[in-house]
């Protein structure tokens, strides 16, 4: 019985700095001042207020933006790891693909923000070059925007991806395709029936993966585009530091809120697609 | 939830060598094009970033005044060295906090495995800035329930500007993964319920052991776990933003306004610094790795 006592110290740190705030976000989002009187009260005000206007905005941004960058970092992820593995003298090249990687997947907010600014920003060296030299201009494209902050992202989602993924694509064994060769199936076949199905609930966690860390960026947005990009977590700074609005700091406690269920909710889905997956791969 | 991670800490080291299918086929095209593409693309702004820094505006040719700059720019040493104190503190906390708990769920809580992996992995996908929205309330609980009490008194130390301890308990948190994940590694790979029965036998009691044979077992993984806390802890800017903390990130954006070459300069450098940190996680994977097969 002593033993247990032995892990009560992590249970309590969790339960201090990761359950309370969350829980505190959960019941508080449901309380407002009352502007004149500076009463608090239950009411679902804050909850109301972000499901429309600016805020409703906000998070189809953020849904958008990370939905696609998600995408686009997992499938080009993929395709850079398949590239480093299949190659035959690639031993230096996939160690250093998988160091870089390991680099830049933490190699994310402030100064990536200034890496691209100083890249394609306004006073940026491709910029100066494309518009100056070449004279051809960016061709509409504009870092401080969407687009831009999609491309910024990119850059630390796909070096995530594959290290997320070498894994298991390392797990695919040799024999099978060699098998699947030898029963005379085309590449497309053996992908189809055979690698498709055992990488996909290992790609498909790694796009969540990328997903929520895309959702939850902050920093790269916030140095790169200030606020004119509707994001949750640019809004939710926002509310924060706000002193003008009575009633700011709940809105913004809702909007966290928000994005708690969010992830929680592709959690759920990657938990339901593990379960289906797992019963015929064990 | 498992799977999900172990690529997360998997992050500088490099996996062992699998025999790949001998390339009968054509290598195929379309490898080049990716590895190309994605070359340029990663190396672009990286090259682009430090011909920013270098080349002289004013006079032309190259110049290292930028990076120069960086010790005596205004506010940098207390920025840079407050971060390296939240790092130092948040490292030995998140150990204290999480070697005897992985050492413990290995060997005799195997019961409490899921729960504790379940809940070191939440950081990973919860959002920063939910948490600290949260961290945030339940501080100004404070000032609005607590005024006056000893309660109170400590709240406001913990957010002390010179060294806010808040930080360093948030950081632990969001350290928790890659922590977990670095020493449960190293439980795992070393065999030590053999270990620690032995030590048992020969009379040891379980302090003894942590000291004496569990730490020195889990020396790479703690140097790993170590490692990634700290490039973390440098790197952050959600919490220290949100709180109104100046840290070494939240620095670098206050100065960019006035010091747009300085503030890439120090980007640059902080990329170096990640990469030098890294490598060496991935040379201490190796060693043991050789040590292992030896």
């Amino acid at each position: 019985m002593l033993v247990v006592l032995g892990a009560l110290p992590f249970f309590l740190y969790v339960a201090v700095f990761l359950l309370l705030p969350i829980g505190v976000l959960a019941v508080e989002a449901f309380r407002s001042t009352d502007p004149v009187t500076f009463e608090e009260t239950w009411s679902t005000a804050s909850i109301e207020a972000i499901t429309g206007g600016a805020f409703r905005r906000a998070y189809i941004g953020s849904l958008q933006l990370s939905g696609i960058t998600a995408v686009l970092g997992a499938v080009l992820g993929l395709a850079l790891a398949v590239a480093i593995l299949r190659a035959r003298r690639g031993r230096l090249l996939r160690r250093l693909v998988l160091t870089a990687s390991g680099v830049l997947a933490n190699f994310g907010g402030i100064p990536l923000a200034f890496a691209f600014l100083a890249t394609i920003g306004n006073a940026g060296v491709v910029t100066a070059l494309l518009s100056d030299t070449l004279g051809i201009g960016t061709g509409g494209f504009s870092l401080y925007s969407m687009t831009g902050l999609a491309l910024v992202y990119l850059y630390f989602l796909v070096p995530l991806m594959v290290l997320t993924i070498v894994p298991a694509l390392e797990a695919l064994r040799p024999q099978w395709r060699e098998a699947a060769d030898n029963l005379g199936a085309s590449g497309w076949q053996y992908w189809r029936y055979i690698g498709g199905p055992v990488l996909a609930p290992p790609v498909i966690g790694a796009t969540m993966l990328l997903f929520a860390s895309a959702f939850a960026a902050y920093a790269t947005a916030k140095a790169l585009v200030g606020s004119s990009v509707p994001l949750v977590t640019l809004q939710i700074a926002d509310a924060l530091s706000s002193n003008v609005v009575v009633g700011a700091e709940n809105l913004g406690k809702a909007l966290a809120l928000g994005m708690v269920l969010v992830v929680g909710l592709v959690m759920v889905f990657y938990a339901w697609v593990q379960r289906r997956t797992q019963r015929w791969l064990s | 939830m498992t799977a999900l991670a172990t690529g997360v800490t998997g992050a500088g080291s490099v996996a062992p060598e699998t025999p790949v299918r001998a390339a009968r086929r054509r290598p195929g095209a379309w490898r080049f094009a990716v590895l190309a593409v994605l070359g340029l693309y990663f190396l672009v702004p990286i090259s682009a970033s430090v011909w920013f820094t270098v080349r002289d505006r004013a006079r032309g040719g190259i110049t290292a005044r930028h990076y120069t700059a960086i010790p005596g720019a205004e506010g940098f040493a207390e920025a840079f060295t407050r971060s390296l104190a939240l790092a130092g503190l948040t490292v030995l906390i998140a150990l204290l906090l999480m070697v005897p708990t992985v050492v413990l769920v290995n060997l005799r809580l195997p019961r409490l495995r899921t729960t504790v992996e379940l809940l070191t992995l939440m950081p990973l996908v919860l959002p920063p800035i939910a948490l600290v929205v949260g961290v945030r309330s339940v501080l100004a609980w404070a000032p609005d329930y607590f005024l006056n009490t000893p309660l109170a008194e400590a709240f406001f130390a913990l957010q002390e500007p010179a060294l806010p301890w808040i930080l360093v308990f948030v950081y632990v948190v969001l350290a928790l993964p890659f922590v977990y994940r670095a020493l449960d590694a190293g439980v795992r790979g070393a065999d030590l319920p053999t270990l620690t029965e032995a030590a048992r036998n020969l009379g040891a009691s379980w302090p003894r052991v942590l000291v004496s044979v569990v730490l020195p077992v889990l020396r790479t993984s703690v140097l790993n776990a170590a490692f990634l806390t700290l490039a973390l802890v440098l790197g952050e800017f959600t919490i220290a933003n949100i709180l109104g903390f100046e840290t070494f990130p939240t620095w670098i954006l206050r100065i960019s306004g006035s010091q747009p070459q300085v503030s890439v300069a120090v980007s640059v450098l902080s990329l170096l610094f990640t990469w030098v940190l890294l490598l060496m996680i991935s040379a201490l994977d190796r060693r043991r790795g050789t040590e292992e097969t030896a």
